[in-house]
């Protein structure tokens, strides 16, 4: 049983795949930081960025709208900008009242409204082609080159590891409840509500038992090839004039898209 | 930008004089109070490939977790003549290489070679002689284009092979796999049956897989209830019915 829900590298060859991770890295990190500091309202910024966005999915080969189609993922996590429409600063557009009380919708609310959603939108399709052109294990590297913390580094690449082993046993866990799931002809089957979620939470338990004991487990094989506490890792990758060349263009383009934020 | 990394100091492998491992009545219980080792008393030689066999639940697993002191209970245990202590600690894990039952334990790292690679750099190696090793690992066990593969597309045969590699880059004295056939496909079973053969190294292997133990090792030992019952020629060990019946084994 496999699960490969959660690899998003797709593979082809490109600029993109091909450029040194820790520029891929670096640079989205330097686009949705972009994004989030340009003021309200400034959308030819906001517009010129999702250019750049096409033109570097054009670039990664994996087609125009690769990242738009992917992005509606994210949208709902939209919802939580929502309260920003009633922001008490600039002038009412319409108001409503729910159960006595009285929401005024401004105009400056609205826009900043538009404004979250659509840097919201923008940074998570600049994610989505990070993970999409560059191989997990070459993201790990990147930030440790950059500099991130080793610890956090260590902890995102057990949960990079460990995912699909933990979905697979979850799927165990299912098709198992599934298989003796059994009804017999005019008896009502299934149970109550209350022992579905018996059974639901006892599943649970399970999954967390099992993953406390494996962890336990690899910890020991980590021990028995000598680990003390600092992980180690080898380090393949070298700058080229080209990945150099790539990310002068690319931040001088960033810094433009904030210069036609700002100025105005 | 190219980026330096220091390389630490190199740790010298141990000498053997005497038996690779000597095991002098070992007891261990488990936190919960269950023992699982009741005196246990072994020998093995360098180039010696031996077999442990036993029901479930006779102390395998547990014995084979102090060899390389990640379960330390009470008794006697040296490796290459290196007394079991804190301080012997790092040299004994490099000379004992243990493979886990379940390769999904064993294989933690986003990538094949990193997983092989672990080892060495955890021994201190410095980065080319890591590369050299991961290289000749993988190539001993016949996975070389694995290389740069991702540890959950492999199937289960693959990562048994790759778990063995894991402990071969670290030049290990001693290998102790668990169970290493249990799970496999005949083809697969039969390439790991050849693997091991080939394996120039000592060899300590548990396992139900008595029509492997045959053929592949010349000694058997055999453990029921946390002791060793028996330990001898295989041959032998095998053809007595009694004491395989007594000990819930099957004649191949």
């Amino acid at each position: 049983m496999h699960s490969d829900a959660f690899d998003r590298y797709h593979f082809a060859e490109s600029r993109l795949h091909r450029l040194d991770p820790r520029v891929k890295v670096s640079l989205t990190v330097a686009f949705i930081l972009g994004n989030a500091l340009l003021p309200d309202a400034s959308w030819l910024a906001l517009g010129l960025a999702w250019f750049l966005l096409l033109v570097a999915n054009d670039q990664s080969r994996l087609g125009l709208w690769f990242t738009f189609r992917r992005s509606f993922l994210a949208l709902p996590f939209a919802l939580a900008a929502l309260s920003a429409i009633f922001s008490p600063l600039g002038d009412p557009v319409f108001s409503f009242s729910v159960a006595n009380i009285t929401l005024t919708v401004t105009d400056f609310g609205l826009v900043r409204f538009a404004g979250i959603l659509i840097r919201a939108w923008l940074s998570v399709q600049a994610a989505i082609l990070l993970v999409a052109v560059t191989p997990f294990p070459d993201i790990l590297h990147a930030l440790e080159h950059l500099r991130m913390p080793r610890l956090l580094i260590t902890i995102i690449s057990f949960l990079y590891r460990y995912l699909f082993v933990l979905t697979d046993e979850v799927l165990r866990l299912l098709r198992a409840r599934a298989a003796r799931s059994a009804g017999m002809t005019g008896q009502k089957s299934g149970g109550g509500l209350f022992w579905r979620a018996q059974v639901a939470g006892n599943m649970a338990g399970q999954l967390f038992i099992r993953s406390y004991e494996r962890s336990d487990r690899i910890y020991n094989a980590m021990l028995s090839r000598g680990y003390t506490g600092n992980l180690r890792t080898l380090h393949p990758h070298t700058m080229k004039p080209s990945d150099w060349r790539f990310l002068g263009l690319a931040l001088f383009a960033l810094l433009l898209t904030q210069l036609t934020g700002w100025i105005r | 930008m190219p980026i330096v990394h220091p390389s630490p100091t190199v740790l010298p492998l141990p000498a053997t004089p005497g038996a690779l491992l000597l095991a002098k009545d070992l007891h261990f219980s488990y936190p919960d109070g269950h023992p699982a080792l009741r005196g246990i008393n072994l020998q093995l030689n360098e180039g010696e490939k031996v077999a442990l066999v036993g029901p479930n639940g006779a102390g395998k697993s547990t014995l084979m977790l102090h060899l390389n002191g990640i379960l330390t209970g009470s008794g006697n245990l040296s490796v290459a003549g290196l007394p079991l202590t804190e301080k012997n600690l790092p040299l004994i894990r490099a000379a004992v290489g243990l493979v886990f039952q379940n390769p999904d334990d064993q294989l933690f790292s986003p990538t094949v070679f990193e997983d092989v690679a672990f080892g060495p750099l955890h021994m201190g190696l410095p980065e080319p002689e890591v590369y050299r090793r991961v290289e000749d690992a993988l190539a001993a066990v016949r996975m070389s284009e694995y290389r740069n593969r991702l540890s959950h597309h492999l199937s289960v045969g693959e990562k048994k092979r790759i778990a063995i590699a894991t402990v071969l880059s670290m030049s290990p004295r001693l290998l102790v796999l668990d169970e290493p056939s249990a799970g496999l496909d005949p083809r697969a079973r039969r390439a790991l049956i050849h693997l091991l053969h080939e394996l120039p190294v000592t060899m300590l292997v548990s396992t139900h897989d008595l029509a492997m133990v045959r053929e592949l090792f010349p000694r058997t030992v055999m453990m029921d209830g946390g002791q060793v019952v028996a330990d001898g020629a295989t041959a032998d060990l095998l053809q007595n019915q009694a004491l395989l019946e007594a000990h819930g084994l099957e004649m191949p």
